[in-house]
């Protein structure tokens, strides 16, 4: 089928071998060729690209990660263990799981966006970033203080009651100042870019930004009580709430977590591999595509509720469409390694962003599939819905960010290669036992709870008390909790990764076979693209 | 063609900007916005009202403390939730609840309908420890709920408030917020006012700290309410206007 779109690929596919050859890397001829890339390779003709700013959000991902991980292992073990909320206020799973969710989507995710978006910007269009290091070191710690603001309040009990959404008026009025500079540093970016095309990372990087702003400033209307405190009521009550909503939260999914990372794909799986992206007719399709459908899809977590039916109808039938662009994507990202597949032994971080991949094409389709009205009566309001979440939160966003954080550690801070290759390999497969429990674990309570939810004895009485069925879950949700345990400790390899790399440490170690030091490709004259 | 002339938007940022946002608008609009302007998003049923002071104050605990993250709000149309839990949602019932609380996970049940399932001393027992009354709960205690004085002064201005974002709260409504306030959570009150204004309410209070009004108390006069407005003993779903 893609046969057809050969000759046009050529076409873009010499330009972008051009494009890549002139952006990301300059001829070198072997030699220490390491040490010149690192010196010369990531600067523009002019002046320094501002990276002292995307390393201060490369940190900071890094260590939301882990808080927002280990907030997530506390919250799974007070499922098994409910002691463990230990009777105060300020710790019960009602008040952590917000930190959990706003840690890991807006705190680790968000920084890992801003991280990516400022470093692929200034060299996907040549130039600093607009605004320089001021506006981008506002944007830093803007958002660092909204994330603060968040939590903060999330623990002392100051929330909406908004899943995804729950900082209240102020907070939100915060993160929209924060934004507008964020959009404006990007677009000012792309205005006075050098190259005559915008790349195709950043259609997907301003589709996320400007459809975010949309999203949280559409969901977050409310009227404070007073000025002075932190309580407000939201504008609309109801199934007109409920609609914006979930309009706002599958979005955040859509935009936030989705076409924000495949702007990470399209940088850096193409960057790692080497080769130019697959097809550009692919991405043009499944990105317009992927833009009109998503907004649509809302609907489908209130299925069955008092929401009219033609709006569940209509939110199903594009949920199921939606599995199209989606897949369009996966394979744009993956056919991207054809004739690289060696990598996939040699490069432990290559490794982390095709699971990703994988994982990305996994979870959209389980999602069009549990769209559908008939499988949502027995998966919604069970742990399915959990377990596909994280299939997508871990195996997608979660995997891509760290391989493109792996990928950007070194090159920020100007280092021949990580500290550590082999500690790489031990993060993804320990990580990925992680997922792997996680993900059976909960389509096997989910798809129970349900089952025992609509369960009828032979006299025509409902089979189980609704403990019954909590009780029933403890040994998934144990199961659930340790894998939660093995990806946190796959996080803390990466952060001890991470130390001792900006510290400048080497580890003597076995090099991954073909792999020299541990970067394909990178000991090979004829190649003419350096691999940073 | 659209690829050929993908170029344009490729290299025009604000052509890109323009077509991104014309792109991303389009479902939004066709869905949201008819829920506000058709009439049969909302049914006419008899009995619902706005939540008395006490109960608001109830609601925003429940709120503040994420019940809705364990606990839905919304019973499907299926026969073993009407069974388990009650008559299926109707639109109606939460027309005043800003924000909405329908809940997308059930850790613990359905709430939709607890109102009067459960009485005072079991919500009360309950709170301070789930697994006094129900062993292999997890859900968390709230033994602070009853520690906890209730303090809400400015309880007329969330009134207000609420009706800028449209709950018909009248003037009478919001003179007398205070002392609704306090005359639902106290034994032996005059409460005819009060049960004129918002009849069945639940009048009362806990009693956890004698002659003092707690957190808890509000709570409970939350639960005790939530599902019961609407009578629906003589209520027919097909006499309804959706």
């Amino acid at each position: 089928m893609w046969g057809r779109l050969r000759p046009e690929f050529d076409l873009i596919g010499n330009d972008a071998v051009r494009f890549f050859l002139k952006v990301f890397g300059e001829p070198v001829a072997g030699g220490d060729m390491i040490q010149t890339t690192m010196a010369r390779g990531n600067h523009a003709p002019s002046e320094p690209y501002v990276d002292s700013v995307v390393r201060k959000f490369v940190l900071a991902a890094t260590f939301w990660g882990i808080v927002g991980f280990l907030v997530g292992i506390v919250i799974a073990w007070q499922l098994v263990f409910p002691a463990l909320n230990l009777d105060l206020e300020w710790t019960t799973f009602g008040r952590l799981r917000p930190v959990h969710t706003s840690a890991v989507i807006f705190a680790f995710g968000g920084n890992v966006l801003l991280a990516t978006t400022m470093f692929v910007v200034q060299r996907t269009c040549r130039v600093r970033l607009f605004g320089g290091e001021a506006l981008a070191n506002f944007v830093f710690w803007g958002y660092q203080l909204f994330i603060v603001m968040a939590a903060l309040g999330y623990v002392l009990g100051i929330t909406q009651g908004r899943e995804y959404a729950e900082p209240e008026w102020y907070v939100d009025l915060w993160l929209t100042v924060v934004w507008l500079a964020y959009l404006a540093i990007f677009l000012g970016t792309l205005l006075k870019r050098r190259e005559p095309h915008i790349y195709v990372a950043n259609w997907f990087f301003l589709a996320f930004i400007i459809t975010i702003a949309v999203l949280h400033v559409g969901n977050n209307l409310a009227v404070p009580v007073s000025f002075t405190g932190a309580k407000s009521y939201s504008l609309y009550s109801g199934v007109q709430d409920a609609l914006t909503q979930w309009w706002y939260g599958h979005n955040a999914v859509g935009f936030f977590l989705t076409a924000g990372f495949l702007g990470i794909m399209y940088y850096f799986v193409p960057k790692r591999a080497e080769r130019p992206v697959y097809s550009y007719r692919l991405s043009i399709v499944h990105f317009w595509a992927l833009l009109f459908l998503y907004i649509w899809a809302g609907p489908h977590h209130l299925h069955y509720t008092a929401l009219l039916d033609w709006t569940q109808t209509l939110g199903m039938t594009f949920s199921i469409m939606l599995w199209m662009p989606s897949w369009g994507g996966m394979i744009n990202g993956i056919m991207t390694l054809s004739g690289a597949w060696e990598k996939l032994r040699t490069d432990p971080v290559m490794r982390f962003l095709v699971t990703s991949i994988a994982f990305y094409g996994m979870s959209t389709f389980e999602g069009p599939l549990m769209s559908i009205k008939s499988v949502n009566a027995l998966s919604h309001y069970t742990d399915w819905g959990i377990g596909h979440v994280h299939s997508g939160a871990l195996g997608w966003v979660a995997f891509v960010s760290f391989g493109a954080l792996y990928h950007l550690v070194p090159v920020l801070w100007q280092r021949s290669r990580l500290y550590s290759m082999r500690l790489v390999g031990y993060h993804f497969w320990i990580a990925t036992l992680g997922i792997v429990l996680y993900i059976t674990s909960m389509w096997i309570s989910g798809i129970m709870q349900g089952l025992m939810w609509r369960a009828y004895d032979q006299y025509g009485f409902l089979q189980y008390s609704f403990i019954e069925t909590v009780k029933a879950m403890k040994p998934y949700y144990f199961m659930r909790a340790s894998g939660g345990v093995l990806f946190l400790i796959g996080a803390l390899i990466m952060a001890y990764n991470f130390y001792r790399t900006i510290k400048g440490d080497l580890r003597e170690e076995q090099p991954y076979e073909g792999a020299g030091t541990g970067q394909a490709n990178m000991a090979k004259p004829a190649s003419a693209v350096a691999a940073r | 063609m659209l690829i050929k002339h993908h170029a344009l938007f490729e290299t025009n940022v604000l052509l890109l900007v323009l077509g991104i946002f014309l792109t991303i608008i389009v479902g939004g609009l066709v869905e949201i916005v008819p829920l506000f302007t058709i009439e049969s998003t909302i049914e006419k049923v008899q009995g619902m009202r706005p939540y008395s002071p006490l109960e608001l104050v109830g609601r925003n605990i429940y709120i503040r403390e994420g019940c809705y993250v364990c606990h839905s709000q919304m019973i499907r149309p299926f026969r073993d939730e009407v069974e388990r839990y009650g008559h299926y949602s109707l639109a109606a019932e939460s027309q005043y609840d800003h924000p909405f609380q329908w809940g997308s996970k059930r850790n613990g049940p359905d709430l939709a309908r607890v109102g009067g399932k459960y009485s005072d001393d079991w919500h009360v027992a309950h709170m301070k420890n789930p697994r006094s009354v129900v062993p292999e709960s997890i859900m968390p205690g709230y033994p602070h709920l009853a520690r906890h004085e209730l303090n809400q002064p400015d309880i007329a201005e969330h009134l207000k408030t609420l009706r800028i974002v449209g709950v018909p709260y009248t003037d009478d409504d919001i003179k007398n917020a205070a002392a609704d306030l306090k005359a639902q959570a106290t034994p032996d009150a005059n409460t005819k006012d009060l049960m004129a204004r918002y009849p069945k309410a639940h009048i009362g209070g806990s009693g956890v700290i004698p002659g003092k009004i707690t957190e808890l108390d509000a709570l409970i006069a939350y639960l005790q309410v939530v599902g019961t407005m609407v009578d629906f003993t003589n209520f027919d779903p097909k006499t309804i206007e959706r």
